[in-house]
């Protein structure tokens, strides 16, 4: 579906723009891309995207520019097959103009943890832009592009969308095909898109997205037109049930960001729609839950980086010294901390305690939120984080770090489809408000998305 | 639940993973301040919770269907490889069919 | 020995399911390639890449089941096996493990001595990929990798330990063999590797005693190994407990050549394959018409097909055994049976002259230029008396390179026996005639003479003689 207020200001965006932005806005020193084609150009393929440029995130696997996933141990590998997602990019005409900077192996919060140095905020170089994906949200942030793909696994995609003042989407879990994502957590990765409007979000997405026949859990399902049409009305949003779970307002959320979010409620209302209070009790299970599953499958995903057929490798005369040299060497500390942990809690003896354990509390989670769109709510609003963009190396303990995914790795463990928008700003700083929808449903999430972005002001705290 | 240094090692040592003991002291300390906010899971009723989902099934693939190809040689990835070979540090062990013995078994 | 120890087996026998592609991606499964030529991104490992299932080795996994006797579940589960080895390029096997495939079969490896069958429980059924291959040969200083063979689908079917000797080891691999041909699941080849048998292995001072600590002999590559190799574990055992010592816990390798199994130089302790259910596959779900069909499209199995030959042809326990090795001798002795009219004749050339001249010649059943129909004309003849035992040899031997009915050969070569009287009469005339001492002795009562005389006759017809008639005219002339 074409949309013209989607399709100008991104035809107008060609490559040869993206590169004068890149020189003039110093993005080089954003530290936010690994790798560039300076040399990518339009393919000529017509398409809803022909020739816009785009960045990838760089756990996505491209035939031309290495991926690295940030990690030493993948330095310099060049896939030689393609990411679904990418191809589908490039298939609609997009031009890869460069691979993004991420915490090594999507394993982080802020984009420090790359083996090739942090990624910058565009808004404040004092502050990160948020992670996993932090490059690539640094990338649409900074002008260079409007599209980017990164990739989720916990918030990695809206939290850097709100620490950057963007739109980011995770979508259903099996809308998009993970082929060619690199794992971290297979049963909550996704691939997300970043946009520098909702629409622009929206076409990226609807771009990539249908079943793949290389991904056991890609949904057989056709894909909806998902760039939502032009607001119409005084209540474009009438008949819609909007949820606001009280556990994501806790007593000790930072009032400014709760302004922000009841400020956009109130907007919401004024377009039409209800809102309601609902609640989610198991969600701050959540964090513990993802801190089990995601390190546990991380274990296992990452063995396969041993030096034998790809990657870095640590010559040594047995086999031992050739594994534990290539991966001690190619992992850097969080990787290592969170491999450790996942082995740990599925070694023998801990697999119930922790494991299975985490995996019941998860489908609770689960449940929870289909009660709860079960009971006529069609989309939840929270804030996407509990603070915004924090300062480099502000968040030292692990633990601390992890919990800036706390509004976040619900969607995932769900597998509903999420995104973050622009609500307002904290000392200048972006906030970012979240939509949560039921599977398959990101439609109406982009519909009620596009109509608060074309009536809310972006505007400082009063609060 | 607490994390012991010899757990470090043992797990270090399941994910082939070459720890100084040095590391190992703070390693410790951070698994064991992780896996104490894991503690409030405990806690969770959760009899009746079914493992898996009833809605997913395992989709099923022709068997003529063709594979992904390469687009690049395996030699163009490979640390190291010879005659086609990918090459490891000679094994010390092993039995004919692939039931090999020092660093695990296959099937 | 004051103590007699009973011996508990169970086995655990892996199989390669004869599918185009691999489990999980589209590689071809064929044997020879190149080294690492039959890889893509999944198969190697590739950051990124996903598995998918094949269609057919679920099928023929259900096939082997059912084939088993076993019930197929309607879900079931993969899940990670992880451990580091470089012939496994993910870092894990994707095998089923809390939730198989199927579970509860049973084989009979035979007859007991009060008639029973022979029954040895299947414990469970369940799917998994093969990992590559290590080879160590190639070159000096170093280990080669290949990957063609990982992931090639397999079933890994685990008995219960309900085997008690070396020989019911031995009968019960080959009973697998032969039901997963006969499901036409496998190729079950133990010297390619298409078939592999690892044996559990305990003993305990008598068959109430709880389980002794089990060793596991890997790398068994034909049945006798089987067979010897648990005869030799056994004794170790023996002499370990009644010399004070305690069974190790370890995996035991059987040396072919030297006929020793030896303790594998594992770190055991070490082992640890923190299972958990496979992400990027959801359960295997298979519904009851599905099942159904697999079950009725299965031919009649080893067991059954037993059984009615037993009961319809009347032939020995070793006999039918023979006959049903394999489903193609078995339907090429029934398609004889039938022909000729006559199943112990049909079975006696079966198992001789034809098994014989197959084995020579390099050809299957199916090409041999005695069909079942010729060779039933030719037992016919046989059976009939028109044709001696020796002349329908010599009529298969022609047979084998020519075409044409049996009895059109047996006339055109002289080989029909004479059985007309006054032909027969007429060289017994002769022969009393050139014999005269003899002849009248002979009817005198010296009865003992038949026997010389019935050759002279055979020897004047020049064999053709039918010597049972000719004994018949013989005795009416006897005094």
């Amino acid at each position: 579906m074409s949309q013209p207020d989607v399709k100008t200001p991104l035809a107008q965006h060609t490559v040869a723009h993206a590169w004068s932005r890149f020189d003039e806005a110093d993005v080089q020193g954003l530290n936010a891309f690994l790798a560039l084609d300076r040399d990518a150009a339009a393919s000529g393929v017509e398409g809803t995207l022909a020739g816009i440029p785009v960045a990838i995130k760089d756990n996505l696997a491209t035939l031309t520019l290495p991926t690295t996933c940030a990690s030493r141990v993948l330095e310099g590998y060049v896939s030689p097959f393609e990411a679904t997602a990418v191809r589908k990019l490039r298939d609609a005409g997009a031009v890869v103009i460069g691979k993004t900077n991420m915490d090594e192996f999507a394993m982080g919060s802020s984009t420090e943890n790359s083996a090739y140095g942090p990624t910058l905020n565009p808004l404040d170089r004092s502050r990160v832009p948020g992670g996993s994906s932090g490059g690539s949200a640094a990338a649409v942030a900074s002008g260079v592009v409007r599209l980017a793909l990164g990739s989720e696994t916990g918030g990695s995609v809206r939290q850097p969308a709100a620490f950057c003042g963007i739109v980011g989407v995770k979508p259903t879990y099996g809308r998009v095909s993970r082929y060619g994502l690199v794992a971290y957590a297979s049963s909550l990765d996704n691939v997300g898109v970043f946009g520098a409007t909702v629409a622009e979000a929206a076409l990226g997405l609807e771009t990539i997205s249908g079943h793949d026949h290389f991904d056991s859990t890609s949904a057989d399902l056709p894909v909806p037109s998902m760039v939502p049409a032009a607001a119409s009305g005084e209540r474009p949003l009438a008949g819609l049930v909007v949820g606001k779970p009280r556990e994501y307002f806790p007593d000790n959320l930072d009032p400014r960001i709760a302004a922000h979010c009841e400020r956009a409620l109130q907007q919401l209302i004024a377009l039409g729609a209800e809102v309601r209070d609902v609640s989610l009790p198991s969600t701050d299970l959540a964090v513990p839950v993802y801190y089990i599953i995601a390190p546990a499958e991380a274990s296992s995903n990452l063995a396969r980086y041993d030096g034998v057929r790809y990657g870095a490798r640590v010559e040594a005369d047995n086999l031992r010294s050739m594994y534990e040299g290539s991966r001690s060497k190619g992992f850097g500390e969080e990787v290592t901390r969170r491999i450790l942990l996942g082995t740990y809690v599925l070694s023998a003896g801990y697999y119930d305690a922790y494991y299975k354990r985490a995996q019941a509390v998860r489908t609770l989670i689960t449940q929870e939120f289909a009660s709860v769109f079960a009971s006529g709510v069609h989309l939840l609003f929270t804030p996407t984080t509990p603070t915004p963009a924090f300062r480099l190396g502000e968040l030292s303990d692990p633990y601390e770090m992890y919990l800036s995914d706390i509004f976040t790795v619900t969607a995932n463990l769900a597998g509903v489809p999420a995104m973050s928008q622009p609500i307002g700003l904290v000392d200048g700083l972006p906030v970012g408000g979240q939509f949560m929808a039921p599977h398959f449903d990101e439609p109406t999430m982009f519909r009620a998305a596009a109509a608060l972005e074309a009536s809310l002001s972006i505007e400082e705290a009063t609060a | 639940m607490s994390v012991t240094p010899e757990d470090v090692r043992h797990v270090a040592t399941l994910a082939r993973l070459g720890l100084s003991e040095g590391q190992i002291p703070a390693l410790v300390q951070q698994l064991n301040g992780i896996l104490g906010h894991m503690d409030v899971l405990q806690q969770v009723d959760v009899s009746g919770v079914p493992l898996t989902p009833p809605d997913q099934a395992a989709p099923l693939r022709p068997d003529a269907r063709p594979a992904d190809v390469l687009l690049r040689s395996r030699e163009a990835f490979a640390p190291a490889m010879r005659d086609g070979f990918f090459l490891v540090p000679r094994l010390t062990t092993h039995g004919a069919q692939g039931a090999s013995a020092d660093e695990g078994d296959a099937a | 020995m004051s103590t007699n120890w009973e011996l508990v087996i169970g086995l655990e026998v892996h199989c390669q399911l004869k599918t185009r592609s691999k489990i999980f991606c589209g590689c071809a499964t064929s044997f020879g390639e190149a080294p690492n030529t039959n890889t893509c991104p999944v198969c190697l490992g590739l950051p990124g890449a996903l598995p998918v299932l094949n269609a057919e080795a679920v099928q023929l996994a259900t096939r082997a089941s059912l084939a088993l006797g076993c019930t197929v579940h309607d879900a079931s589960v993969f899940a990670r096996k992880n451990y580091f080895y470089p012939d496994l390029p993910k870092g894990y096997q994707i095998s089923q493990f809390d939730r198989p495939l199927a579970t509860e079969g049973a084989v009979v490896i035979g007859v007991q001595a009060d008639g029973t069958p022979r029954v040895i429980r299947v414990h469970r059924v369940h799917m998994e990929e093969d990992a590559g291959k290590s080879v160590h040969d190639r070159f000096r200083d170093v280990s080669a990798i290949d990957l063609n063979r990982a992931g090639t689908p397999l079933v890994e079917i685990v008995s219960e330990p309900d085997i008690r000797t070396g020989a019911e080891a031995g009968a019960y691999a080959r009973r697998m063999k032969q039901i997963l041909e006969y499901a036409d699941v496998s190729d079950a080849n133990m010297e390619e590797g298409s078939l592999r048998v690892d044996v559990n292995i305990s003993i305990r001072p008598s068959s109430t005693s709880p389980f002794g600590t089990k060793t596991e002999i890997k790398n068994l590559n034909s049945f006798s190994a089987i067979e010897r190799a648990v005869e030799i574990e056994f004794a170790r055992q023996v002499r370990v407990l009644e010399s004070g010592g305690t069974i190790e816990q370890q995996t035991m390798l059987y040396d072919d050549k030297r006929n020793e199994v030896r303790p594998a130089r594992s770190k055991e302790g070490s082992h640890d394959y923190r299972y958990f259910p496979e992400p990027d596959l959801p359960p295997l779900r298979l519904n009851a018409e599905y099942i159904d069909r697999q079950r009725a499209a299965l031919p009649e199995l080893p067991e059954a097909k037993r059984r009615r030959f037993a009961a319809d042809y009347a032939l020995g326990e070793v006999e039918v055994e023979q006959l049903i090795v394999e489903q193609a001798l078995a339907a090429h002795f029934e398609a004889v049976a039938r022909a000729s009219g006559d199943a112990r004749r049909a079975a006696n050339w079966m198992l001789g002259t034809v098994l014989a001249s197959v084995n020579a010649s390099g050809r299957s059943l199916a090409e041999h230029p005695v069909t079942a129909e010729r060779l039933g004309a030719l037992i016919k003849l046989e059976a009939g008396g028109e044709v001696s035992n020796t002349a329908a040899r010599q009529l298969f031997t022609m047979m084998e390179q020519e075409a044409g009915e049996p009895l059109d050969l047996a006339k055109r070569e002289g080989l029909l026996q004479v059985r007309d009287d006054s032909a027969l009469v007429g060289w017994i005339d002769e022969v009393f005639a050139e014999n005269p001492a003899e002849a009248a002795r002979f009817a005198g009562g010296e009865k003992k003479l038949q026997g010389v005389l019935v050759g002279l006759v055979m020897k004047k017809s020049k064999g053709s003689a039918d010597p049972k008639k000719v004994n018949q005219l013989l005795g009416a002339r006897a005094g």
